[in-house]
C-alpha cells in the first residue's frame, strides 16, 4: 500500500474504545444466549474484564500524541490520542470498573435495585409479582456503550465526533435512569426529565456546530482554534456557536443555570446508575469542556471569558445555597456535584495552566461520590433506601464502621486535609491563582465554606443525634459493593495523603494536542 | 544537638496512640485510660528531653531540632519541623496539659452511654494535632494541622460536650474555624504562586522581604483572620462562649488552655515575619480590637450566669492583652505577651478544671444552683479561689509577670490604649470574685445539701492533677527567669522584622 493514499489507522491508539464497544455488543449476545439465572456474572466478568483491558489499553498508549485515523501522514482530526485524552480515559475505565461493581450488588436489596421488566406499567399488579424477580442484566451492555461513549467523547478531535459521542453516552443513561425498581414513576419521570432536556442539548449543540462550521468552514477543534485569529466571517457566528456548544456542553456538566435535571434525574435514578452519572459523567464532561476550550476555542478566549466566569461564579454559589437546604441525602450529593462543577469550570476558564489540576480533581472527586453514593444504597428502611437526612440520625451508634466511612466521605469532599478533596481543592486553587484567577478561586472558597455546612450537618446526624425509632439498618454489602466503598475510601485516603505519583501523571499529560 | 528525630516522635507518638486507643474495646475503659494516659506521659517525657538539648543561648539558631523529610516535593510541602523558645513553651504547655486533663476527665464519663476508647483517642489526636502545628516549619504544613485539628475537637464538643445546645455549638465551632481556614487557603496559596513555590518557612524567612503594597495587605489578612477566629480575637470571638460553655471541662482547659494559643502563636510566627509591613500597617486596628476586646469581654462575663461560659469571655479578655502585647511591638510587650499564653494555658486550664470538678458534682454548670459550697468543699474552693486570684493577675501568680510586662510594654508605646487596658485588670476582679462570691461564699442554696457529691471534697486523683498546675503557678509566679530566658531569643527575632529600631527595652536583670 502507498504512503500517499488511503487510511491509516493506529489501532493502538484505538484499542481502548474497540475493546468497550465490543464487549457491549458481546453482552446483547450474552443477554440472548446465555440462560437467565446465569447471565449475572457473566455480564459482570465480561463488563470488568473489557473495562480492565481497556484500561490496560490506555497505559500501553501512554506518551502516545497523534490522531488514530491518519491519511497519508495527514492526521485526522475525528479521534485524537494525547495526554488529556488518555488519562481521562483511564479515568473513566477506572470509575467504570468500580460502578459496575456497584451495579452488579444483589444482597442489599433482593435481587438488586434495577427493575426485571421495565415495560411493566408501574405498580400494576404484574409489577408487583416482579419485584421478587432478579433485575435486567441489559443494563451492564447499556453501561458499557455510555461508558464507551465517554471514553470517545474525551478523545474526539472534531465537534462531529464528538457530538456521536455525546448520543453514544447519553442514549444509555436515558434508559438506565428509568430502570429503578422501587419508586419506579420516579424513575421513570427522571429518565423523561433527563431525556427531554438531554434532547435539548443535544440540539443545540448540532446548531452550535453548523454556526461554527459556518464561521470556521471545518469541524475540527484546531481548525476552529486557528480561524477564530483569521477567519473572515463575521464574528457573531462565532459567538452563537460557542454559546450554543458551551450550552450543551454545561448541560451534561450540570453547570447553573443548566443544572435544573440534577436534582431530579440524581434523586430518580436507582443509586447505582446515579453513582456512575455523579463519577464518570463528570469526567467526561468536563473532558470535553477541557478540549473544546484548549483546543477549539483558546483563541477566543477574550470573547468567552467572562461568561464563561459567570457562569462558574453563579454555579458554585448557587450549587453551595441550594445544598444547605437540602433534607434528602441524595439530592444533597446532587447539588453538591453542581457545585464541584463550578469548581472545576475554574479549571476549563484557567486554560492551559490548569488542564492536568482539573483532571486530578475530576479523579479524585469520581472515586470520593461513587463511594458516597455506594454508602447511600446501603443504608436502607426495609427494601427502600433510606435517602431522607434525617432517616440517618445516630447511624454511629448503630453501624459504626459504616458512619465512620461516611464521614471520612464527608469531610473529603468538604476539603479537609489529609484527604483527597483537599489535595484536589488545593492544586487546582494554586493553578487558578496562577492563572490569574484570583477572583474566581476567592468566591470557590467561599462557596466550598457554605458547602461545607451541610456535609457538617450529616456529620452530626450520624454522631451526635439519637437514632430514631425503627431506624434503618445497613445492609452488609457484598463484596461487591463492599469493593466499591473500599476502593473508594482508599483513593480517597491516598490522594489526600500521597497524592504526588498521580500529580506526576497528570503533569506529564496536561498537554493537549494541537495546542 | 539531638540525633534522635525527637520532633518527629513527638507528632508521631500521640498519633500512634490514638490509633492503639481507638482500636481498644469499649468494654475495657480502663485499659484505654491507661494505655492514653500512657501515650501523654510519653510525650510528656519525650518534650523534657527536648527541653533538656535546647540551645538557649543567643546566637542560637532561630529553629533548633530541625527535621526535613519530603513529602509532596511537587508543592515544595514537607514533613519539616523545628522548635524556637516560643514553640518549646507551647509545646510544654500541652505535653502538660494533656495527660492533667485526661486526669480530670478520667471518671467524667459515663462508660455506658459513652465511648470511653474513642473519647481518649480524640483527646491524642487533637493533642498531636496541636504539636504538629507549633512545631510545623512548613507553611502548607502548618495548614494541614491547622484544619485537620477541628476534627477531633468538634467530636469532642459535640458528641462528649454538655447541655442541650453542644451541637450547636460544635457546628459553630467548626464552621467558624473552617471559614477562617478557607481564607487563609486562599492566602497560602497566593503567598505560594508569589513566592515562586516555597513553602519552607526558613527560606521564606531567609529570603528578600516581600514588596510592601496591596499583596502582602491582603496575604496578611488571610492569615490574620485565620488566627483571630482561632484566638479569638474580638470581634471574632462569638464561636468561644457557645464551645467552651459545651465542652466538656476538661476538653474546655484544652481548647483554651492550648488550642486557642495556636492563633496567637502563629501570628508571632507567621504574620510578624512573613507580612511585616502589613503587620504594621494593621497593627492600630488590631491593638484597638484588642482594647475593645479586653473591657468588652470583662463586662460580658460579669453578667455571665454560667460558670463555663463566665471562664470562656474571661478568656476572651485575656487574648486582648496578649494581642495588644504582640501588636505593640515592643520586646517587653511582645515577651509579656508569649509568657502570657503560657500562664493563661496554666491559670484557665486550672480554671476550667475545678470548675469541672464542681459542675460534675453539682449537675449544672448554671452559677445559681451553687451559694455557700465552700463551707461542704474547703479545698475545692480554695483551689478554685487560687485558680480565680491567678486568673485575675493577682502579684504572686505567674499572670501576673505577663500581664504586668505587656502592660508595661504597652504603656512605653501608647499611654491611652494601656490605661484603657489596665481597666481591664479591676474587672477581672470584679469578675472573679464576684463569682467566686455567688458559688461558694453567702448563704448556703439548701439544695446543695440534697446532692451527696456536693459533700465530697477533692478525691486523691484531684489532688493529684491539680498540684502540679498549682505549683507551677506559684513557681513561675515567684521565678519567671528561666522562661523568659527560653523565649527572649525567639521573640527578639521575630520582633526584628517589624520594629523600627532594634528592640532594646530593658527587662529583667538578665539585659546586657
Amino acid at each position: 500500500m502507498s504512503e500517499s493514499s488511503g487510511l491509516q489507522i493506529d489501532w493502538a491508539g484505538l484499542a481502548p474504545l474497540v475493546i468497550v464497544f465490543v464487549a457491549a455488543f458481546a453482552g446483547l449476545l450474552v443477554e440472548a444466549a446465555v440462560p437467565k439465572a446465569r447471565r449475572l456474572p457473566v455480564q459482570v466478568a465480561l463488563a470488568v474484564a473489557a473495562l480492565a483491558s481497556a484500561f490496560v489499553a490506555v497505559v500501553v498508549n501512554a506518551d502516545k500524541n497523534g490522531a488514530v485515523f491518519s491519511i497519508g501522514g495527514t492526521g485526522l482530526g475525528s479521534v485524537v490520542i494525547d495526554g488529556p485524552g488518555l488519562f481521562l480515559q483511564g479515568t473513566i475505565a477506572a470509575l467504570a470498573i468500580v460502578a459496575v461493581l456497584l451495579l452488579a450488588e444483589r444482597r442489599t436489596v433482593r435481587g438488586g435495585d434495577f427493575v426485571a421488566e421495565a415495560a411493566v406499567v408501574a405498580d400494576s399488579a404484574a409489577d408487583i409479582e416482579q419485584r421478587r424477580e432478579d433485575g435486567a442484566t441489559e443494563i451492564f451492555p447499556l453501561t458499557l456503550f455510555a461508558v464507551g461513549g465517554m471514553m470517545m467523547f474525551v478523545t474526539s478531535g472534531d465537534l462531529l465526533t464528538m457530538f456521536v459521542a455525546l448520543e453514544m453516552l447519553s442514549l444509555p443513561l436515558y434508559l438506565l435512569c428509568g430502570l429503578a425498581k422501587r419508586r419506579r414513576l420516579i424513575s421513570q419521570e427522571a429518565a423523561l426529565k433527563y431525556f427531554l432536556l438531554g434532547a435539548f442539548a443535544s440540539a443545540f449543540y448540532v446548531y452550535g456546530m453548523a454556526m461554527l462550521y459556518g464561521f470556521a468552514g471545518t469541524v475540527d477543534l484546531a481548525g476552529i482554534n486557528q480561524a477564530g485569529v483569521s477567519s473572515g466571517q463575521p464574528r457573531m457566528f462565532l459567538y452563537i456557536g460557542v454559546a450554543m456548544i458551551a450550552v450543551a456542553l454545561l448541560f451534561k456538566a450540570a453547570a447553573v443555570p443548566f443544572h435544573m435535571w440534577t436534582p431530579d434525574v440524581y434523586t430518580g435514578a436507582p443509586t447505582p446508575v446515579t453513582a456512575l452519572m455523579a463519577a464518570c459523567v463528570k469526567v467526561a464532561a468536563f473532558g470535553g469542556l477541557l478540549r473544546v476550550f484548549n483546543v477549539g476555542l483558546a483563541s477566543s478566549a477574550w470573547d468567552w471569558h467572562l461568561i464563561l466566569t459567570i457562569i462558574a461564579v453563579a454555579t458554585m454559589i448557587g450549587g453551595a445555597i441550594f445544598a444547605v437546604t437540602q433534607r434528602n441525602i441524595k439530592r444533597l450529593l446532587a447539588y453538591s456535584s453542581i457545585a464541584n462543577a463550578g469548581y472545576l469550570l475554574i479549571g476549563v476558564i484557567a486554560l492551559g495552566d490548569a488542564v492536568g489540576q482539573t483532571m486530578f480533581y475530576l479523579a479524585a472527586y469520581g472515586f470520593t461520590v461513587i463511594a458516597a453514593f455506594a454508602v447511600v444504597s446501603l443504608v436502607r428502611d426495609g427494601d427502600e433506601e433510606a435517602t431522607h437526612l434525617a432517616r440517618w440520625a445516630g447511624l454511629g451508634k448503630n453501624s459504626p464502621g459504616t458512619a465512620v466511612v461516611f464521614t471520612i466521605l464527608m469531610l473529603a469532599l468538604a476539603g479537609l486535609p489529609f484527604t483527597s478533596g483537599f489535595t484536589a481543592k488545593f492544586s487546582l486553587f494554586a493553578a487558578a491563582v496562577q492563572a490569574d484567577e484570583l477572583g474566581l478561586v476567592i468566591v470557590g472558597v467561599v462557596s466550598s465554606a457554605i458547602l461545607a455546612f451541610p456535609y457538617l450537618r450529616v456529620v452530626v446526624l450520624l454522631w451526635l443525634s439519637e437514632p430514631a425509632p425503627g431506624a434503618p439498618t445497613v445492609n452488609l454489602p457484598s463484596p461487591m459493593a463492599g469493593t466499591v466503598v473500599a476502593a473508594g475510601v482508599a483513593a480517597t485516603l491516598v490522594l489526600g495523603v500521597a497524592p504526588g505519583f498521580l500529580l506526576e501523571i497528570v503533569d506529564q499529560a496536561s498537554t493537549f494536542l494541537n495546542t | 544537638m539531638n540525633e534522635l528525630p525527637l520532633l518527629s516522635a513527638l507528632v508521631a507518638v500521640p498519633l500512634i496512640g490514638a490509633v492503639v486507643v481507638a482500636s481498644i474495646k469499649r468494654e475495657n475503659a480502663d485499659a484505654a485510660r491507661w494505655t492514653a494516659l500512657g501515650f501523654a506521659g510519653a510525650v510528656a517525657v519525650i518534650t523534657a528531653l527536648v527541653a533538656v538539648g535546647f540551645d538557649y543561648s543567643d546566637d542560637a539558631p532561630w529553629l533548633q531540632f530541625t527535621e526535613s523529610y519530603t513529602w509532596i516535593s511537587a508543592w515544595d510541602l514537607n514533613l519539616s519541623w523545628g522548635v524556637d523558645g516560643i514553640a518549646l513553651l507551647l509545646v510544654a504547655l500541652t505535653a502538660g496539659l494533656t495527660p492533667i486533663a485526661m486526669l480530670a476527665a478520667w471518671r467524667d464519663l459515663d462508660s455506658v452511654t459513652r465511648s470511653v476508647p474513642a473519647f481518649f483517642a480524640l483527646v491524642l489526636a487533637l493533642e498531636a494535632a496541636m504539636l504538629a502545628t507549633f512545631l510545623a516549619s512548613n507553611v502548607l504544613l502548618f495548614y494541614f494541622f491547622f484544619e485537620a485539628m477541628l476534627v477531633p475537637m468538634y467530636f469532642l464538643i459535640g458528641s462528649y460536650g454538655t447541655g442541650p445546645k453542644k451541637q450547636y455549638a460544635a457546628v459553630k465551632f467548626f464552621l467558624y474555624s473552617l471559614l477562617g481556614g478557607l481564607l487563609m487557603l486562599v492566602a497560602v496559596i497566593a503567598l505560594w504562586v508569589n513566592n515562586g513555590g516555597v513553602f519552607d518557612w526558613q527560606t521564606l524567612v531567609d529570603a528578600e522581604p516581600m514588596a510592601a503594597g496591596t499583596l502582602q495587605n491582603w496575604l496578611f489578612l488571610g492569615f490574620f483572620i485565620a488566627f483571630a477566629i482561632k484566638a479569638p480575637f474580638f470581634p471574632f470571638h462569638t464561636w468561644l462562649p457557645d464551645a467552651g460553655g459545651a465542652a466538656p471541662a476538661a476538653v474546655a482547659a484544652l481548647l483554651v488552655g492550648v488550642m486557642d494559643k495556636i492563633g496567637t502563636f502563629a501570628i508571632l510566627r507567621y504574620c510578624l515575619p512573613l507580612f511585616p509591613d502589613a503587620t504594621r500597617t494593621f497593627a492600630p486596628w488590631v491593638i484597638g480590637m484588642s482594647v475593645i476586646g479586653v473591657v468588652y469581654a470583662a463586662f460580658v462575663a460579669i453578667g455571665q450566669t454560667d460558670l463555663k461560659r463566665l471562664v470562656a469571655y474571661t478568656s476572651i479578655a485575656h487574648f486582648g492583652f496578649i494581642g495588644l502585647g504582640i501588636f505593640a511591638f515592643t520586646q517587653a510587650s511582645a515577651t509579656g505577651a508569649v509568657l502570657y499564653m503560657f500562664n493563661h494555658g496554666l491559670a484557665t486550664g486550672l480554671l476550667f478544671i475545678v470548675v469541672g470538678f464542681l459542675t460534675l458534682r453539682r449537675g449544672s454548670a448554671q452559677i445559681k444552683d451553687y451559694g455557700g459550697a465552700a463551707k461542704t468543699l474547703p479545698l475545692l474552693a480554695g483551689i478554685f479561689l487560687f485558680a480565680g486570684l491567678a486568673s485575675l493577675s493577682l502579684p504572686g501568680t505567674a499572670p501576673f509577670i505577663s500581664e504586668f510586662l505587656v502592660l508595661f510594654g504597652a504603656f512605653t508605646e501608647n499611654e491611652p490604649v494601656a490605661i484603657v487596658a489596665t481597666l481591664g485588670i479591676i474587672l477581672a476582679a470584679a469578675y472573679v470574685l464576684w463569682m467566686y462570691q455567688r458559688t461558694m461564699q453567702g448563704d448556703r442554696n439548701p439544695v446543695l445539701d440534697e446532692v451527696p457529691a456536693m459533700k465530697r471534697d477533692l478525691t486523691l486523683r484531684e489532688k493529684a492533677l491539680v498540684a502540679p498546675l498549682v505549683i507551677a503557678i506559684l513557681g513561675f509566679g515567684f521565678y519567671p527567669q528561666p522562661l523568659i530566658d527560653l523565649i527572649e531569643p525567639a521573640v527578639d527575632n521575630t520582633l526584628g522584622f517589624v520594629a523600627d529600631e532594634p528592640a532594646d527595652l530593658p527587662l529583667g536583670a538578665d539585659n546586657e
